[in-house]
This record gives structure tokens, sequence and C-alpha cells, in this order.
């Protein structure tokens, strides 16, 4: 099929375009230099922006604790119903949609690209087998190694290589595509009944501290050569006075670094930005973060910002989970995965009148406002936990205007206006910076090559918005950018046409993409030989029915690295 | 005043969403338009005028429409649904979840109420002639939002978990009710005047359940206080005696049993000098 979108105003930031007027032709689900406009299918993007398909980096969509909040919340399901069309399955969810109706939302937003942050290797046959159900969309998922027994005896006797193949093993067993860190030797020091203030703090029984488990995985990415640097969830996760730790967790690789690409990845900094001491004291540190991630070239982050609306909180940091649910009163669910990772879910509503979510609020902004550099910081609400994916319109328009903000701020407790300098900021994004936040950057992050892009080979995944941005002014006209981000005029993936005016009009399957490292051979047999016994002493399941055949996959995509060993 | 009057024709074997029949969205619309409203039989989508007839007169003011209902609405679901003024009549039973999210106006039910009666309300009154279901005034599974205002009264029984996370208002039973009634009460009144199965208000945080008739027990987690002859339910003034107990103590609740003596001679050994 062949498709020529005439006429909108381009922006492809990583190919340098910025608002200009151009066609782009497809064919074959790929973009190619020009079509034959008498065969191709024309679409009138005139007075439309054309973007690249938006890719998002960190959005629980799948897995076991996702789908325990599910369980966990059915006055969530009733709020928010989606009926059933010739096309489209019917679903429910407001916070934690069902799997289809997730697909669904994200490809009436222009998103074409979304990556599940943190799967227990054990449970991921689990998310994969919810990933598969998510129609549309290409998606991947993380798997946790910051609280593996394995990973962690490795690193402790400095055994890298080792390390390196065991992860490359699990990477392909579990079909993952990045190592994923969350508060890294806390969820297991909390299983001994003891807890990790400080990234100098010992692991009980492991002796091994955060700032090792953090190094060592960061030489393990290096060595396999993974197109995502290490995911991290920081240590102290929603503790006041967090943000020490959060710059600590940055620096603590930084003379790891070789060159301008990033090693880190710190994940919804929102959440790790507090100044004070307790919750009444409050403050926003996100200058502090700001200042060391311009100052430095290694690390990018996302923003994990916060909406005032119901929501559920669910991450594979347990301690915290169960600190808020000390917290809030609710009702939670906190597991542990055995040899492997915990997990927590609590329900949580963030309210505009209460001074610490205010904070929290004016936090992720912030971030957003004062890193100057768009490619290295991304638009999150680390879906569920700052609030559901389908406030992306709303973040934007918080992006792009200062006039909400200052509107929003108003109503807020007055403390929040001292103990920020949210209203200080003038900055305001524009409409190619909202298109590196939100794809262009996420997509390179990742090391997507064909996506996030509209240059020549890129896969045809594209989203029209009907706004015109030589006629409005994103400043004053905030809702009407809300409006046009909620919906898009076209989603197109793969060179489809998936999404017209707010209705799916196509439910296709998405690829999943996973790693396939290629690892000496003999390297693997050693570190094979020391897993079996491993296994035998660790774990309930055996090691010839840990790995997740590729057969489970709906489209499986494996993107094949070779490691540096 | 203006009346409606929908006779239902068809029975349905399965649920019939009825959430469309409400006087604030009848008002200002032709007999037409209202014909053509939604329902929903299961997952099929259907006109109202498919399951109704529907004849009388039309109004644009809210506050004078009234409408009448006939047939077997056991499958009705969400009658009345936010409804914020005027009259719903029911002759014959009224299905689940009936005057849901309702802000204002009556309801009267001449005939049973299903489970959810009054779920979620914010005020306005329901009136249900005969017996009624489970959850009368609760919040939907799981949240922790029951009732917020406004009246129900139920002229026969009721079964379990009566009020369970009710806010306020006021809930009045002349007949008996199951268990766990006031369950999770955070504020508001359940008066009861038949008997009880027991677990009354269990995990109550705070409020009043007044029960004139008999109680198998009283949960250990409540301390008594003390004998009273009178007690105010809503506007209305109780006479007991009653013994007055307190909790719930696991939820750290300041909420209080008012439980008739005469009728739970039984209770007698709790009572301190």
């Amino acid at each position: 099929m062949e498709l020529l979108i005439k006429n909108g105003f381009v922006y492809d930031p990583q190919n340098k375009v910025n608002g200009e007027k151009m066609d782009i032709a497809i064919q074959n689900g790929r973009i190619v230099e020009s079509v034959d406009p008498t065969k191709a299918v024309i679409i009138d993007a005139s007075n439309m922006i054309v973007m690249p398909g938006g890719v998002d980096l960190h959005s629980h969509i799948a897995g076991a604790k996702v789908n325990a909040g599910r369980l966990l919340r059915p006055e969530d399901h009733y709020k928010d119903v989606e009926v059933k069309t010739p096309i489209t399955r019917s679903g429910v969810g407001h916070s934690i949609p069902s799997t289809f109706t997730t697909g669904y939302r994200y490809a009436r937003m222009g998103y074409t690209t979304v990556f599940e942050p943190a799967t227990a290797p054990l449970k991921t046959l689990h998310t994969h087998e919810e990933l598969n159900d998510i129609p549309i969309l290409d998606k991947a998922c993380f798997p946790l190694f910051g609280n593996n027994w394995i990973v962690m005896e490795y690193l402790k006797e400095n055994r890298i290589e080792e390390c390196a193949a065991y992860i490359a093993w699990m990477l392909n067993a579990t079909k993952g595509y990045a190592i994923k860190i969350v508060n890294p030797g806390g969820v297991e020091a909390w299983g001994w009944g003891k807890g990790i203030k400080s990234l100098d703090d010992q692991v009980p029984y492991f002796g091994i501290t955060p700032r090792e488990i953090l190094r060592g995985l960061c030489k393990v990415n290096r060595l396999l050569n993974l197109p995502h640097p290490i995911h991290v969830h920081c240590n102290n996760l929603g503790k006041p006075g967090n943000y020490r730790t959060t710059i600590e967790t940055m620096d603590c690789v930084s003379d790891l670094a070789t060159d301008d690409k990033p090693i880190m990845h710190v994940t919804h900094v929102q959440f790790t930005g507090y100044g004070g001491v307790d919750w009444a004291s409050l403050a926003s540190r996100a200058d502090k973060i700001a200042k060391y991630v311009n100052a430095h070239r290694h690390v990018t982050i996302d923003l994990g910002q916060i909406i005032f609306t119901d929501t559920t909180t669910m991450t594979a940091d347990g301690p915290f989970q169960y600190q808020l649910y000390l917290l809030t009163g609710n009702k939670w669910i906190n597991s542990d995965v055995e040899a492997e990772t915990g997990a927590g879910v609590v329900p949580m509503r963030y309210r505009r009148n209460n001074y610490a979510h205010a904070v929290m609020w004016a936090i992720g902004l912030e971030l957003a406002l004062l890193v100057k550099d768009p490619w290295r910081v991304f638009m999150t609400t680390d879906h569920p936990n700052g609030g559901p994916f389908t406030s992306y319109p709303r973040v934007i328009s918080w992006l792009m205007s200062r006039e909400v903000r200052r509107k929003i701020l108003a109503k807020a407790p007055r403390l929040t206006r001292v103990r920020t300098n949210l209203s200080a900021i003038d900055r305001e994004y524009t409409f190619y910076e909202i298109a590196i936040v939100t794809r262009a950057g996420t997509a390179k992050i990742l090391g997507l090559k064909n996506k996030g892009h509209l240059g020549v080979g890129a896969d045809a995944d594209i989203a029209i918005y009907n706004i015109n941005p030589t006629e409005i002014d994103p400043s004053k006209d905030y809702k009407k950018v809300r409006r046009a981000f909620r919906n898009t005029a076209y989603t197109i993936k793969d060179g489809e046409i998936v999404a017209k005016d707010g209705e799916i009009t196509k439910a296709s399957n998405g690829r999943t993409y996973w790693i396939k490292p290629e690892v000496p051979t003999d390297l693997m047999d050693a570190m094979k030989a020391t897993l079996v016994e491993k296994f035998e002493d660790y774990y309930t399941v055996k090691l010839e029915n840990y790995p997740i055949p590729e057969r489970y996959l709906a489209q499986s995509t494996p993107v094949n690295i070779k490691a540096n060993l | 005043m203006a009346e409606i009057k929908l006779t239902l024709k068809v029975t349905s074997n399965v649920p019939l969403d009825v959430g469309a029949i409400s006087p604030n969205n009848f008002a200002g619309k032709s007999l037409e338009e209202i014909k053509s409203l939604d329902v929903w039989e299961g997952n099929h989508k259907a006109r109202l005028d498919d399951f109704f007839e529907v004849e009388g007169e039309i109004t644009p003011n809210v506050e004078n429409l009234t409408i009448l209902l006939h047939g077997n609405g056991s499958k009705f679901r969400k009658l009345g649904k936010a409804m914020s003024n005027g009259k719903i009549l029911v002759d014959g039973p009224a299905g689940l979840y009936l005057g849901e999210e309702m802000t204002g106006g009556t309801i009267t039910v001449n005939g049973e109420a299903g489970s959810w009666c009054g779920t979620r309300m914010k005020g306005g009154l329901i009136e249900v002639k005969g017996n009624a279901g489970d959850y009368i005034g609760a919040s939907y599974r799981g949240s922790t939002e029951g009732m917020k205002g406004g009246t129900i009264i139920i002229h026969g029984n009721a079964g379990n978990d009566v009020g369970s996370w009710m806010q306020d208002g006021l809930i009045k039973i002349f007949g008996d009710v199951g268990q766990f009634a006031g369950v999770h009460l955070q504020n508001g009144t359940i008066y009861i005047l038949g008997n009880s199965e027991g677990r009354v208000g269990a995990q109550m945080k705070n409020g009043k359940i007044i029960i004139l008739g008999s109680v198998p027990a009283i949960l250990p987690s409540f301390s008594f206080e003390e004998v009273r002859d009178k007690v105010k339910a809503g506007d209305e003034k109780v006479a007991g005696p009653f013994y007055v107990f307190s909790g719930d103590i696991v939820e750290n609740g300041d909420g209080k049993l008012f439980i008739s003596m005469k009728n739970n001679p039984h209770l007698k050994f709790l009572e301190k000098p």
C-alpha cells in the first residue's frame, strides 16, 4: 500500500526538520523518497502537524503486577468503559486499562511504540502474553536485575564477564530488551528486614552495595553493547531529601563514560527529586538535579510527572510500596519473586490542594524545563504511577504554556510557590521540543534506528495532529493543544492508517523487540555450568523450564547484537 | 405537573441498562426524542421504544416531571441514574443499581428493589415499599466512597452489607437486615426497625447504627459505653432504652451502635456497672 501525506507542517527533530511544509511518501510500511501520486492514497494534512509516531520508554502496560493492580481495583474499571465496535474489542480501566484498550488509547494519541519498563524475569512469560494482546503498538520489556541473587554474587566476586554472559543468557531466555535496576539491593535488603539508605549500605548476606551493583551492571551493559543504557530507578525513591541519592547514583558511573553516549538512564526523577526532611518540609530540588544533568553528558532522565487524579501506583520497589501503604492506609499488594525482585501495588489519589502532591507536580515540570538539552529529558508519567498515560496531552500543554502552569499553581497551597521554583521559570516548549521529548529523543536513547524520525527508510509510524502551528499560540491556546494531542487526525502504523479522528480503523498486531546477544561459546558454556547448580539451589523451577521459547511471541523481532567479550 | 408513562412491553432475559430513564434526561425532549434514547440489552444497543410504550405529556422543567413505570423491571439496571430532580414512580420491581449516583428528586418503588440500591447517591429520596437486596447505599466494589447524602427508606427487609462505606445521609429499614449492616461506615445514620443477623458496624469509623430488633451478638471490638433513653435518627426521635457501644476499635473508630435493650436481654452481661 502506498500513502502520500501532503502539505503537513513536519516536525522531525532527528533530521532537523522544524515545522516545514513537506510531503511524506510511504511504501510497504517504510518512508520512501517519493511515490506515484496517481496510485497512492493521498492524506491532506494541510493545517496539520505531522510527527513521527510517539515512542514511550517507560509505561507499565503489561505484566504480573499490572494485572494484580487490575484485580485489586474493580472501582478503577467501573469509571471508564470502552464499548466494542466492529473493529475494536471492549475494555475497561482508567489507570490500568485492559490490554486491548491500552493499545487503542495509545494509538489514538499518536503513540506507536511503548516499552514496559519492569518485569520480574520469572514472570516475563506473563508479560509477553499481555504484550501479545496489546494491538497496534510495537513493544518490548525490560527484565529486572538490580536485586537478582546470581547477579549480586557475580558482582561481589567481580566476575564481570561471567555476569555479562549470564545477563546475555537471561535477556535471551526472557526475551527482554534492556537492563532494569530498581532500588539496587534495597528490595533484597528489605527481605532481610533491613533498609538501604545510601549507596554504600551493604545488602545483608550478599555483602554488596548499591554502588557496586550499579557500576557492575553499567560495565555489563557496555560489554554486551546493548542498545539502551542501564535503566535505573534510584534508592530512597519517594523519601523527602532523596535528591542527594539521585545525584550520587548519577555520579557513581560518571568515570565509566568514554564518549558522549549516555550510559545511564535515570527514570521517573520526579519521585527522587525531593528536598526537606519530612513530608511537611518537602521541597523541590529539581534545580540541583537539572544542574547535574546539564553538566554531565553520560546521563538521561525522564519525568514521572504526576497528574491530579485517581491512579494506581505499582513498582518492583516493594519497600517503597510498603511505605506508601503506611502513608495512605489504602489497600495494598506486596510480593516477593524468588531470587529476583519484589513488587507492590497501592491505589493513590493525587490532589491539587495537598501540599506534598502539589510540590511533586511542580518538580516534574521543573525538571523538564530546567534541563537545557531536550534530547536528554523525556516526557513520561511513569504510567500509572504518576497518572495514566491518557493524560500526556495535559502534560504537553503544561510544558508549552506558562499561563496554565501559573493558573494551577495559584490554586495550589501557598507554600508550594515558596518551596518550588516553577513560578519563576518562563521557558515554554515548542512543538519541535515536544517532538523530541515524546518521540525523537526516546527512540534515540532506546537505540531504535527506524523509529522516532521520518527520514527515508524509517518505519512509517506517523502521527498527524489537527492543529496549525502558524495560527495558534500554544502559550495561550493550551486547551486547543490538549484537544489536538488527545486524538490524532490520523495515526499511521507501518504504513497503514490505524486511527482517524479518534476512531480506531485497524487493529493490527505490533512487534515485540528483544535482544539476541552473541556471546563467545566457551564463556557461555562455563557460565551455564555454574548456572545449573545455582538454579538447583535458588529456584523452584528447573533451568530447562525457565526460558521462554520464541514461538510465544506474537510477532517476534529479535535485535542481534555482538558482545565485546 | 407533567407525567410520562412507560409501559414495559417486552421482557428481556438479560440485563437491561435503562440508565437513560431519568427526569433529567427526559425534560425538554419531545416524545420522539425520548423514544429514541439508548438502552442496552446485554451488549446490544437498542432504542427505548423497543422495550417500552411511551405516552404522556412533556415538559421542559425537570422539577415538574414524573415518570411512571409499569411492568416487571427485575432485569433493569441503573434506573434513574444520576437524576437530580423530578420523580420516578415504579409499579413493580425496579432491578439493580436503582438511583445510582442520584443527587436529588424522588424514586418510589411499589415493589422490590434489587441489590446496590442508591449506590453512591448524594441526595434525594429512594423509597421502596417491598424488600431490597444487598449493598443498599453502598460503594462500588473496591471503592471507599459510598453514599454521601440523601435518604433511602425500605419498608420490607434488606440483605447484607447495608450502607457499606457510607459517608453521610440516612438509611431507614422497617424490616430485618442480613449481616454486616454498616460495614466500614464512615458517617451517617442507619436505622433498622427489625432484627439484624449480626456483625453490625464491622470496621466502622464514625456514624451511628440504631437497631430496634434483636442482634445475635456484638463484635468484640466494640466497647460498652452507657444506657441511653432515646436517640435521633435524622429528624426523628427514637425512644429506647438502648445499649450504646462504641467502635470499631480495630479501625480506631468512634462510631456508635444503639441496640434496643428490650429485645436484646442476652446482651446484659456486656453492661458494666
